[in-house]
């Protein structure tokens, strides 16, 4: 009895997740690769196998121009939030010294995600318009003489608004990663006579890369599949491919949403595999 | 014993799941009690106070207040969901069990009456039908250019061939698509402060004059008529029915879109409501395609904003209230009274206080005032300060309504939102343009 239930357990314990899993991750997935095969009559789909929605969107140059786009966004919003993240990461974890502190700065990392999309953006119109703070104080020292619109509505407020919103995926990972390294490790490079820098290169980068590694992942889904901040931030000019996957949704083109939502899926597991294979999370976690 | 106990469990818990799932498939009270109730007309004499009618639209009309009243008048319970013109055309086609009411604009029927969802109305059973302006009902209205207005103009999807099609009569018939109670003559809003001169014309939004300055929708059905009409004000092309474009033209009216989007013509895309009121108090935009509450929002806030008379004319919209085909017996039954309840005049007049036009004019005007109805329907400066349905001055005394009277404002519509039969491939465009 108790051998059946030793081979019978883990399984047991693995049910309740699995039966989830299936149902709420890959059977909708599954229903999207079957609905990206269908056929769409102009008002409903129809049940069918055809390659046209993945000929259509293999063939245009709008999805070439879109994807690279999408990855421009990518790639700064990466630095960005890497370069501002670990700073903040490094700071937290070895010059606050108490507890208490290191939790009341890292919620304070959160704010930007306590508010709502439309509260985000009304604000930043007074930040950054044209009759905006920083415009207003930057004409007023006599810097400039016409209102900077690239501010608000471009690719820089894209990039802004992400990295603002985003960074706090950036920090945990890397902040968790730091303060798991032993201190001892610290003390014994300076002992063995090594300077601040080689310190952190030799010691402390490589024992956080794989927080550095997790942190791009989140970063890398989050903006492959961003479109409210993009429409929001980019007045509305600015594509990527979660918002044309969204205009054609809007529209009930529901099998060229699904295959293109397909062909996303598919580049983002890219991305992330080469991730995974230049990192080896398993190793620290 | 311990583990053989969790055995227990897991198996027990098993027993009982299945026992309750069996239990409630087989439940059926017997006929005519409260749990299942017997149809037939005799036991349904009093029930209509349990009735609930679930209504989905945009938030136009989606209003507590307009709920609660009519909760009030007609004694039974109505559930509104506000959502965005896209998602209601979403759940319209593709989940009929979500709604029982369908307040939807006339654009998208092309779109949902051929999925079969909505039911024919039964003209005979509305009761103020005949009120309804003519337009709507016979594509006729005293001769006015609206009469040859090009796109999804109601009249044009307001009637089914018999009570079981979905094809569209291009004549009167006895069955209805939608019964329409609100409804408006669009155009550009600008701030007359930041412009410095009078809009007259449609062109205007591409002039280099206002480069950086000025939006549009992002709703390619939308945004496109916009894009055509000034096209067309500017000579840069014709077309040979804005309302139904070729391939061909969509290309070409897509190239010059991309062309003004490289110059730097627009400052942003817009898509709700909100946005659009955004952009134009913070001075961001000062001349854009705006929806007629949009602008009284911005007036509201004491910025002065004029929805601009333009030469060329306006771009309708028209929204009605269709019936789910799930409706029937007392439910339907309701459904005609809150259809009744709405072409009465209370709504009418409400909505009417935001700048929008009733259906049946003549029931809305016995719940304004005098003063109202002469500033929003006349064209008359206003006897007193005009207040909206929340308690905020939209209009001090002496001011006139932009573009005049019903008559001038609605009998200039030119074009109407459209569903296209090219509709895919225009969303493929549009898309391009956004990318571009």
């Amino acid at each position: 009895m108790s051998h059946t239930w030793k081979i019978l357990k883990p399984y047991l314990l693995i049910t309740p997740q699995t039966l989830v899993f299936m149902l709420f991750l890959v059977f909708p997935i599954v229903m999207i690769g079957v609905v990206s095969f269908w056929q769409f009559n102009g008002y409903s789909m129809v049940p069918a196998f055809t390659l046209d929605n993945y000929r259509g969107i293999l063939t245009s140059d709008v999805t070439l121009k879109t994807y690279l786009n999408t990855f421009k966004f990518m790639v700064l919003v990466w630095f960005f939030t890497l370069m501002i993240g670990y700073p903040v990461a490094y700071f937290l974890s070895f010059h606050v010294k108490e507890l208490r502190w290191q939790v009341i700065l890292f919620l304070v990392c959160t704010i930007p995600f306590w508010t709502s999309n439309i509260i985000r953006m009304i604000s930043w119109v007074p930040l950054l318009g044209k009759e905006g703070l920083v415009n207003q104080i930057l004409l007023n020292i006599g810097l400039i003489n016409q209102p900077l619109e690239f501010l608000l509505y471009s690719d820089f407020a894209v990039v802004l608004g992400m990295v603002h919103l985003y960074i706090i995926f950036m920090i945990a990972p890397i902040f968790n990663s730091l303060m798991r390294i032993d201190r001892t490790l610290i003390t014994a490079a300076e002992d063995m006579g090594a300077s601040g820098f080689q310190t952190f290169k030799e010691v402390v980068l490589p024992l956080s890369a794989p927080g550095i590694a997790i942190g791009s992942i989140f970063i890398v889904t989050l903006v492959m599949g961003e479109f409210v901040t993009v429409r929001l931030m980019g007045g509305g000019q600015a594509a990527s491919v979660g918002k044309l996957i969204q205009t054609q949704i809007g529209s009930l083109q529901y099998p060229l949403a699904a295959a293109n939502a397909m062909i996303l899926l598919v580049v983002t597991l890219l991305l992330v595999v080469s991730i995974l294979r230049v990192f080896d999370i398993r190793k620290e976690l | 014993m311990g583990k053989l106990s969790r055995r227990h469990v897991i198996r027990t818990g098993l027993a009982a799941g299945a026992l309750l799932t069996a239990k409630a498939c087989a439940s059926s009270a017997p006929e005519g009690t409260p749990n299942n109730p017997a149809p037939g007309p005799e036991v349904n004499t009093n029930q209509s106070k349990d009735v609930t009618l679930r209504l989905i639209g945009t938030g136009v009309s989606q209003i507590n207040e307009i709920r609660d009243k009519a909760m009030e008048d007609l004694g039974f319970n109505i559930e509104m969901r506000a959502l965005s013109t896209e998602e209601n055309n979403q759940i319209a086609i593709t989940q009929p069990g979500q709604y029982d009411i369908f307040d939807g604009e006339y654009f998208s029927l092309p779109l949902v009456v051929p999925s079969g969802n909505l039911q024919p109305i039964d003209i005979s059973k509305v009761t103020n039908y005949d009120k309804i302006v003519s337009f709507f009902r016979t594509g006729k209205f005293d001769g006015m250019p609206v009469e040859t207005s090009q796109g999804t103009a109601p009249f044009k999807v307001q009637y089914l061939t018999s009570p079981d099609s979905t094809e569209f009569s291009p004549t009167p018939t006895d069955y209805a698509t939608m019964i329409p109670f609100q409804y408006n003559a669009d155009t550009l809003g600008y701030r007359p402060d930041l412009v410095g001169r009078t809009i007259e014309s449609w062109g205007e939004l591409f002039n280099e004059e206002f480069k950086g300055k000025t939006a549009i929708l992002d709703i390619p059905q939308i945004g496109i008529m916009d894009a055509a009409m000034v096209a067309e004000s500017l000579g840069l092309m014709t077309f040979g029915d804005k309302g139904n474009m070729t391939k061909a033209e969509i290309d070409q009216i897509t190239e010059i879109l991309q062309e003004q989007k490289a110059n730097g013509q627009f400052r942003a895309f817009w898509k709700t409501f909100d946005e659009s009121v955004n952009l134009m108090t913070s001075g961001e935009v000062v001349l854009q395609s705006m929806w007629s509450p949009a602008v009284t929002a911005v007036q509201s806030k004491g910025i002065e904003c004029i929805y601009a008379p333009l030469k060329e004319g306006y771009r309708g919209w028209g929204g009605g209230i269709g019936l789910s085909k799930n409706l029937e017996g007392i439910q339907r039954d309701a459904a005609y009274e809150y259809i009744n309840w709405m072409l009465d005049g209370w709504v009418g007049a409400f909505l009417g206080r935001q700048g929008y036009y009733s259906a049946s004019p003549e029931t809305a005007k016995n719940f304004m005032s005098q003063a109202e109805w002469d500033y929003w329907y006349e064209g008359q400066p206003a006897a007193e300060d005009i207040v909206d349905p929340f308690g905020k001055t939209l209009a001090k005394q002496g001011a006139v309504r932009d573009g005049g009277s019903f008559k001038e404002r609605f009998g200039n519509i030119v074009c109407w939102n459209s569903t296209m039969e090219e509709n895919t491939y225009l969303v493929q465009k549009w898309n391009e343009f956004i990318a571009s």
